[in-house]
């Protein structure tokens, strides 16, 4: 499922004294098959966006129609993602979710079951066009729960509120893709962690976007983050896409990034320091790939050095 | 993101009124209610009326929002007249009659008087709230009821648990709004099926909301501890409400609003008389024309 | 130990040992070391290494199951001394919008002077020196609701700071701030340990901000493990790697190179990595 947004504006408390505009036409394509980053602070309009996906903040046209007269300094909006039309009012918003997951900030305070089984389960009845078999329930569950890293006989039983703050993340995100969806969109999924857990959980969403969900979103202000994992990164500020490139491209040129008070990856850090000290490096500021490149360099010298007696050097 | 909304119905302008006292708005509201019961004459109900517009005018207040905080009341008021309408005991012959229900000229003139009362009381109400903040409010009322300290009642602690209650609404409220997105996300329908299934529907958000707020409310509690709170009695109030000339004013105001009625009560009648006449004289002189 | 160095001690913990409750393990098992007035010293471990039972032990928001605790040479666990420790020694928290009373931010960072019973004038002067520490002068009438995370925590520091403590602890209060709201607390801490000789205990998990104190202290499952100055302690990242914690990432990159045979120094910070590299590759052979 690709997803198609075009035009995309958003008011809050539209008409009222405390009126503010999130988004002010947000264009942006994001491809089956990507780990898809965005990046940009708080109140850039990227959880604003985010949440258009899964219909719980509903693109205007889906409650008013739209009227080219009145509305005529903005466009019809587009938000296409596979075959759910979102700008209509008539669209299975229910259907789009199970096929959309949503992963919210600090999702382990939405648990609320008595057990983890419970917990998970939750999403899978309330999709399931009829009830699903006993069975055809816990297989979902026990493979949702495997899959984020947790014994299934060991944690199912449990209270989730007896469980490690990393463990009831585990869960919280478990308990969002028992439905499968095809998407998985995740609000800062390694907020508060220690290095530790925040690492652990960037390997199970790459292990999920290999064997679960075709397409990974992860919002993150992480810039290491980013520049590790995604494929591809969309930049919000003051309700606008600034730019959608790939980490590699957008890092280059990092002085726009710290224009607009965000924080860029450490390998971009030194890259520059080297440029500035004479020292060209052409990376795509992974961490491994950095270290390959200076590394290249080191030998291409030392090697150079052997041989240099007959080199012109 | 936070939605920013505002709560309470804290019209956010600058304008006398928002900057009078609370304690000053408090009692002129108590002030203004004693003068709508004591009102006697269509007279001073008129004088009344005048005198919340000025207010509502000095305020800077769109006439739209302060009309339209009667709405959530509109219906008692409207079921309160038409009760007093059809079983009001007039004098004399009634003008409709019908069953059990007897409309006399009195019935009508007492209505009218009694919903333009109710009226402007829910209006005024409205002025104080939509002019003051929550937390000036408390702040108000702590200082009014300061005298029943000495009665040993509460009144410090009250008014703490009020501001603290009043700093946690729209944390809770965004909090509510996330929990509902989130189980939303995983399917949750708030919307359909009968009572019973809605409230089953609301465990999933009233659970995680409460399960939130004991933490909050512990979190805080340590957090109190460590600025040294111990509700002692040496503890001062930085805050401290100051009348100024605005204050002044607005007894003024009052104190005019009040005499008016009072005079109408008395001379409400003769002035009635006094316009009769002066009608009559003025159509006498154009007939004479 | 004589008064002179009882005085300079800020913080003294004598084989403490805490646990939350009778059957649990020790939270903290033994636990000895001690602050000096005006050291900065950052306190890391991973979850449930018993960091933060440690910040509230000093003030004694829990009270030691043994041992001893001193601040300022006064025993924290008699009741007496509670309320002089509390004034000397200020915690902000994780969460900024749990430690708020008010909502309005003057009134908030009023709260703690009113509680020690200062004079009303008084309070106004803190209250005005306390938000220009943190830079939040300009909202002293605002509402704490519409700021944002870094904002907010500044405030809930200058609501510590109208106490007037000699140390200020900060408990992971940075963990929930984006980058922004991080660099801005963590300059208004280097400014308050450089400028007013303030004492400060950060508990943090993030590495970058333990490389600027003075001195790092490593807990792991209720003991200290590491103690040293953070450049010495982050070279060790075998044994960092044992206790659950990583390395800064300067620090992985630069042990990385180190491996694939480059002769460079171990580095911490971006620039000093830079220099390294490209003095080795410029270097004439």
């Amino acid at each position: 499922m690709d997803i198609i947004a075009k035009n995309i504006t958003h008011t809050y408390n539209e008409g009222s004294p405390f009126s503010s505009a999130a988004l002010k036409g947000v264009d942006l394509t994001i491809r089956e098959g990507e780990f898809f980053g965005i990046i940009g602070h708080t109140g850039s309009g990227k959880s604003t966006f985010v949440q258009h996906l899964n219909a719980l903040i509903r693109v205007y046209t889906a409650e008013k129609k739209y009227n080219p007269k009145k509305d005529k300094n903005t466009e019809k909006p587009v938000l296409q993602i596979g075959e759910f039309d979102l700008t209509d009012k008539k669209c299975d918003f229910n259907a789009l979710r199970a096929k959309v997951g949503m992963v919210f900030q600090y999702p382990e305070y939405q648990l609320f079951a008595e057990t983890v089984f419970e917990d998970v389960v939750f999403g899978l009845r309330n999709f399931a066009k009829e009830k699903p078999t006993k069975e055809a329930e816990e297989a979902a569950v026990q493979q949702a729960i495997e899959i984020v890293g947790l014994d299934y006989a060991d944690v199912k039983d449990k209270s989730p509120f007896d469980l490690s703050g990393g463990q009831k993340r585990r869960v919280a995100i478990a308990g969002v893709i028992v439905t499968h969806p095809e998407i998985l969109v995740l609000d800062e999924p390694a907020a508060g962690l220690d290095p530790i857990g925040k690492r652990e959980i960037m390997e199970l969403l790459h292990k999920l976007h290999r064997d679960w969900c075709r397409t990974i979103i992860v919002v993150s202000h992480d810039m290491d983050e980013i520049s590790e994992n995604c494929s591809r990164v969309a930049v919000f500020s003051e309700g606008k896409v600034f730019k959608c490139c790939t980490p590699q491209e957008l890092f280059r040129h990092s002085e726009e990034l710290e224009a607009l008070g965000l924080d860029i990856p450490l390998t971009a850090k030194v890259q520059r320091a080297l440029a500035e000290r004479g020292v060209e490096i052409e990376t795509d500021f992974t961490r491994d790939d950095f270290i390959a490149k200076v590394s290249a360099l080191f030998r291409k010298k030392t090697d150079k050095g052997d041989d240099g007696s007959c080199g012109k050097m | 993101m936070r939605k920013d909304v505002a709560f309470g119905q804290y019209y956010p302008v600058d304008s006398f009124v928002h900057r009078t006292d609370p304690r000053t708005k408090l009692l002129f509201l108590i002030a203004y209610i004693v003068a709508l019961f004591c009102c006697k004459t269509g007279w001073g109900m008129a004088l009344c009326a005048l005198g919340l517009l000025t207010v509502i005018l000095l305020a800077k207040l769109p006439l739209k929002l302060v009309v339209r905080s009667v709405r959530g009341v509109v219906f008692l008021l409207v079921f309160t007249g038409i009760l007093n309408l059809f079983f009001y005991r007039g004098e004399g012959e009634a003008l409709i009659s019908w069953k059990f229900i007897h409309i006399y000229k009195e019935g009508i003139f007492y209505t009218i008087y009694l919903m333009s009362r109710l009226f402007l009381l829910v209006m005024s109400s409205a002025v104080l709230t939509l002019t003051t903040t929550p937390i000036a409010l408390t702040d108000g009322l702590e200082s009014l009821l300061t005298p029943l300290k000495y009665i040993r009642f509460p009144v410090h602690e009250l008014a703490l648990i009020m501001s603290i209650a009043l700093r946690f609404i729209p944390t809770l409220m965004d909090e509510t709004e996330r929990i509902i997105n989130a189980q939303k996300a995983r399917g949750a329908d708030f919307e359909s099926g009968n009572v019973f299934k809605r409230i089953k529907a609301i465990i999933p958000i009233l659970i995680p909301l409460l399960i939130s707020a004991f933490r909050r409310a512990e979190e805080l509690g340590d957090a109190m501890d460590a600025r040294c709170y111990s509700g002692s009695s040496i503890r001062t109030k930085y805050k401290k409400l100051r009348f100024t000339y605005r204050d002044v004013c607005a007894f003024f105001f009052m104190a005019i609003l009040m005499t008016g009625v009072f005079l109408f009560n008395s001379y409400g009648a003769a002035l009635s008389a006094l316009c009769v006449q002066g009608w009559n004289a003025l159509l006498g002189l154009f007939g004479a024309v | 130990m004589d008064m002179q160095e009882t005085e300079s001690v800020a913080v003294r913990f004598e084989n403490v040992k805490f646990k939350y409750d009778q059957n649990s393990r020790y939270a903290l098992n033994n636990v000895s070391f001690s602050v000096k007035e005006g050291e900065f010293v950052a306190l890391i471990g991973h979850n449930g290494s018993g960091k933060s039972t440690t910040a509230r032990l000093i003030n004694g928001l829990l009270e030691a199951t043994s041992g001893k605790i001193t601040v300022f040479g006064k025993d924290v666990s008699d009741k007496k001394n509670l309320f002089e420790v509390r004034k000397s020694a200020g915690i902000v928290f994780q969460n900024p919008d749990n430690q708020m009373v008010s909502s309005i931010v003057e009134d908030d960072v009023a709260f703690g002077p009113e509680n020690i019973g200062v004079p009303r004038e008084e309070i106004g002067e803190r209250i005005e020196w306390a938000l220009s520490v943190v830079g939040m002068t300009a909202y002293r009438n605002s509402s704490p609701a519409r700021l944002s995370g870094g904002q907010k925590q500044r405030i809930a520091i200058a609501g510590v700071l109208a106490i007037k403590p000699k140390i200020l602890i900060l408990d992971e209060s940075t963990a929930m701030l984006d980058p922004k709201g991080r660099k801005e607390i963590m300059d208004v801490v280097l400014r308050l340990n450089k400028e007013e000789k303030m004492t400060v205990i950060m508990i943090t998990h993030f590495m970058e901000e333990a490389l600027l104190a003075d001195r790092t202290v490593v807990l792991n499952r209720g003991k200290i493990v590491l103690e040293g100055e953070p450049q010495d302690i982050f070279k060790n990242s075998e044994l960092l790697e044992t206790y659950n914690l990583s390395l800064p990432g300067i620090g992985y990159i630069c042990k990385q190179l180190q491996k694939n045979g480059m002769a460079i120094r171990d580095c911490l910070y971006p620039e000093e990595l830079a220099e390294e590299i490209a003095s080795l590759l410029q270097e004439e052979s």
